[in-house]
């Protein structure tokens, strides 16, 4: 477990306990949940849902599918614009997204149509005996694909089924990304994230190699030699840092080492308890880390943020979740120094009180502290500028740090493509990182197809 | 509140909503449940001669909408599978107990006029307020000679509605099957044999759906299937247009309609009675419902005839039947134009598409700056299908309006497009 925080207490409540509240956020519908549910659909023409969903889903068409009761129909609808539909109709924000756009979202209508929930039983009840996808005749291409995170899964799988083969390289054990390793535990519960690779990988073709990291045992220079094209879904790995003096004592951690952390544990009970919790940050990973310390049985968890409500990056339903599970939001206040107590670990932290000043940022002069046993940085992911450290990588062009694509996913270097979140396009989202993997392979098979009749 | 009460064919009742012959009044603890409920009266279950008649097990299937919503229901039930003697002892107490609500007989019988002769006077005896002669049954006894096979030809119509009137003093309601060509040669046969008025319709011949694991239809008998009589909402147009060719045929003109087919609520029944029928009868709402549903009926029916100025049925009664017409007669310079409503707007853009794809390209598709999706007519393109205003989901939102041409009447008796008008 994280040594930072060993020193902390372990959860009061047992296992059975904590696993029922980290079951899930939203249960499955049941099939009469469905059936009302599936029936509310106008199935729309030129939909505001499908428009508004980054992977393209035709979602009227899935949804019409599951009315008729045709749930392997509607499943294959879901997964040939997206293949990891499963995890998206379960992580993805439908409330900015699909949900928002439908027409049925409004006073008048009472609610949208539950669009996610609808998904996500199509796809667990399709019964698929054999995977759905054939692929086409082998074209002896091969393919490296960096990152076995959503992007390049799906670039995976859409390259696979193109007839090329695959080899993605994996920095970590397991293969899902952020779908393993980042999501909050009760979003996406049990093994759900493994089966869903697993599944994407009958499709054959796909070889994933891991603990293979780009700049420590592998670079793109090789890459780029060995296989006729490249694909980097890199992600965003790296953590920003506060820029305060003691960042590194015990009990100070970034959010996302400790949610990885919590997913990984087969037993709730024996995983640090910060009874007095400090997220600072306002994105869904704050409230993900709040919601579940929450949940563990923390007493005071509290949220700081350096901006007001309307900025946050929180969804409106995830801050709902937050104020459920009884996790109190500070706004307009700055972290400004980590509190420590005599043996050096973190005993809180002291703010300064912020305002907008013609939308600037100053400190207003007052400071408050609050004590804390563990403090949890979200204030966002940075780009691992160690993955592209060798001479070639070196030479991408990017926009800030992010890799800079264009919307067929191409990047400065000829045939190497990047998408998800190591890249400026589009929202960091599960969904968007699935529809770049979709585009880059379709640039890709494109690409090479074009090579071949040339020759 | 409005007066419900009605004489109909010299049968007197509180109100118009009678049960229609049917399992709901097959014996008297359903019938007098019914009158505890407020039902005006009930037609009760076909009488035959005995032995009585023998019932399969399965009997009933249906046909559904979204969300499991039953639209119509098949029924494959002969009648009453109990013995004479016990309806007519049955029928005598229940009149006994209820003298002020309807209650009719419904009968059927050998096409033999000694089988009528015997029959009549016994259903008389019961104290019963009339007969209703089911010619319209169409599964089961037609292979006997009974229900629809004698409602097909009008020459037994007629023949068997003058049995009933030379050996018995009850008014004579002949009930009319719909599966058939021309619902008025029916009626007009049960006219000239004397009755006292007519009931329609009676169930249409029907398959729902098909079992297509076991590859047989519904309602399954064993590994076998059976035609059977449609009924429930979604036969009330057809029924409808029944009740209104009759209501509108110069040889049937002021013969007592007893209106049946789909009402399921107040609405419906007034419709029927705009049409010109006198009383209504229900079967497959109450078997949905429950036969508290005519307590909704009868209030609904009442204020809205009250917000309407109608002191009773007979105010308002047969009030479209002089609005429908043939087709000839329509205007053919009438025009209208869809118009949407932006504010009910919703963007669901199935109005487009229908008439994209389906009719006169006269609704465009325009995106907005905010991105989503603005529909508009093209007035120059609408014919006034109303096709539009049926597939939108908000009601209201999408409104036919009626343009001033400047043109006069023209029907296509008249126009001159016509090569066969009629010389003027």
């Amino acid at each position: 477990m994280i040594d930072a925080l060993n020193h902390l207490p372990r959860p009061r409540a047992g296992a059975d306990q904590l696993a029922e509240a980290f079951s899930d956020l939203a249960p499955p519908l049941t099939a009469r949940q469905a059936a009302v549910e599936s029936a509310r659909c106008l199935y729309c023409f030129d939909a505001p849902c499908v428009n508004a969903c980054p992977s393209e889903i035709d979602i009227p068409s899935f949804i019409h599918r599951i009315s008729d009761d045709n749930l392997q129909g509607a499943a294959e609808r879901i997964l040939s614009a997206n293949i990891l539909g499963g995890s998206c109709a379960r992580v993805c924000p439908t409330e900015i997204l699909c949900q928002q756009a439908c027409v049925r979202n409004n006073a008048q209508e009472c609610a949208p149509v539950l669009i996610g929930q609808l998904q996500r039983y199509a796809i667990d009840n399709a019964g698929f005996t054999q995977h759905p996808f054939q692929r086409s005749p082998a074209t002896g291409k091969r393919i490296a694909v960096v990152g076995a995170g959503p992007a390049g899964l799906s670039c995976a799988h859409r390259l696979a089924m193109h007839g090329h083969e695959v080899v993605v390289f994996e920095a970590q054990e397991k293969p899902g990304g952020l779908n393993e390793y980042g999501i909050a535990r009760y979003k996406l519960v049990d093994d759900y994230a493994q089966r869903e690779v697993e599944f994407l990988l009958g499709i054959g073709g796909i070889e994933i190699r891991y603990a293979q990291r780009l700049g420590a045992n592998l670079t793109l220079t090789e890459l780029h030699q060995q296989y006729h094209a490249v694909f980097l879904g890199l992600g965003l790995n790296a953590v920003r840092q506060l820029g305060l003096p003691d960042e590194d004592a015990p009990g100070l951690l970034a959010a996302t080492d400790y949610i990885r952390e919590l997913r990984q544990a087969d037993d709730l009970s024996r995983v640090p308890l910060a009874d007095r919790c400090l997220v600072l940050g306002a994105g869904n990973t704050a409230i993900d880390m709040a919601v579940q310390m929450s949940r563990l049985g923390a007493r005071d968890v509290n949220v700081v943020y350096r901006r007001g409500i309307a900025e946050m990056g929180a969804t409106a339903h995830e801050q709902d979740i937050a104020k459920h599970d009884q996790v109190r939001l500070h706004t307009w206040a700055r972290p400004d120094a980590v509190l420590l107590d005599d043996q050096g670990r973190v005993r809180g932290m002291r703010f300064a009180r912020t305002q907008p000043v013609a939308g600037v940022l100053h400190d207003t002069g007052e400071t408050f502290e609050l004590a804390a046993d563990a403090i949890f940085k979200a204030i966002g992911q940075r780009f691992d500028e160690a993955s592209l450290s060798d001479p070639l990588a070196a030479q991408l062009a990017r926009d800030g740090e992010r890799i800079r694509v264009d919307a067929q996913l191409r990047t400065s270097l000829a045939g190497v493509y990047a998408g998800g979140d190591c890249t400026a396009l589009g929202q960091d989202l599960t969904v968007q990182a699935v529809q770049h993997g979709k585009l880059a392979a379709e640039a890709i098979h494109a690409q090479l197809m074009l090579n071949v009749e040339a020759a | 509140m409005a007066d419900l009460s009605i004489v109909f064919a010299g049968i007197k009742a509180p109100n118009p909503f009678w049960l229609a012959s049917a399992p709901p009044t097959d014996k008297a603890y359903n019938v007098v449940r019914a009158f505890e409920a407020g039902w005006g009266g009930v037609v009760w279950k076909t009488l035959g001669e005995d032995p009585a008649a023998v019932n399969v097990s399965s009997r009933y299937s249906a046909h559904y909408g979204a969300n499991r919503v039953v639209q119509g229901i098949n029924n494959i039930e002969l009648i009453t599978d109990r013995s004479l003697e016990i309806n007519l002892r049955e029928i005598t107490q229940v009149k006994k107990d209820w003298p002020d609500r309807a209650l009719i007989v419904s009968l059927m019988v050998p096409c033999v006029e000694a089988s009528w002769k015997f029959i009549l006077p016994l259903v008389e005896a019961t104290g019963a307020d009339g007969i209703e002669l089911n010619f319209g049954c169409p599964h089961g006894m037609p292979e006997r000679g009974m229900g629809a096979a004698v409602g097909q030809v009008p020459e037994y119509v007629e023949q068997v509605t003058r049995w009933c009137k030379t050996y018995c003093s009850l008014p004579v309601i002949v009930k009319l099957t719909p599966n058939i060509t021309d619902i008025r040669q029916s009626a007009r046969a049960a006219h000239r044999g004397g009755a006292d008025a007519v009931s329609l319709i009676n169930t249409i011949n029907s398959i729902t759906s098909v079992d297509l694991d076991r590859m047989v239809a519904h309602p399954i008998v064993g590994d076998q299937s059976t035609h059977g009589g449609y009924c429930g909402s979604a036969v009330k147009p057809i029924a409808l247009n029944m009740v209104a060719e009759i209501a509108r045929d110069p040889q049937t003109r002021g013969l007592p309609i007893c209106g049946i087919g789909g009402i399921g609520n107040w609405r419906d029944a007034a419709e029927f009675i705009a049409l010109g029928s006198g009383a209504v009868q229900v079967c497959t709402a109450a078997m949905l419902h429950g036969f508290r549903i005519v307590e909704d009926m009868k209030d609904g029916l009442s204020r809205w005839m009250d917000q309407h100025g109608h002191s009773s049925l007979e105010a308002f009664r047969g009030l479209a039947v002089g609005h429908t017409t043939d087709w000839k007669y329509l205007d053919i310079n009438y025009k209208s134009i869809a118009h949407i409503d932006q504010d009910a707007c919703i963007g669901c853009g199935r109005c487009h598409i229908a008439c994209e794809d389906t009719s006169h390209q006269a609704i465009a598709s325009t995106v907005k700056p905010d991105g989503t999706h603005l529909y508009s007519v093209i007035e120059e393109e609408c014919v006034g299908c109303n096709l539009c205003q049926i597939t939108c989901p908000v009601e209201n939102c999408i409104d036919m309006q009626a343009q001033d041409t400047g043109k006069p009447y023209l029907n296509w008796t008249q126009d001159p497009r016509n090569p066969y008008r009629e010389a003027s």
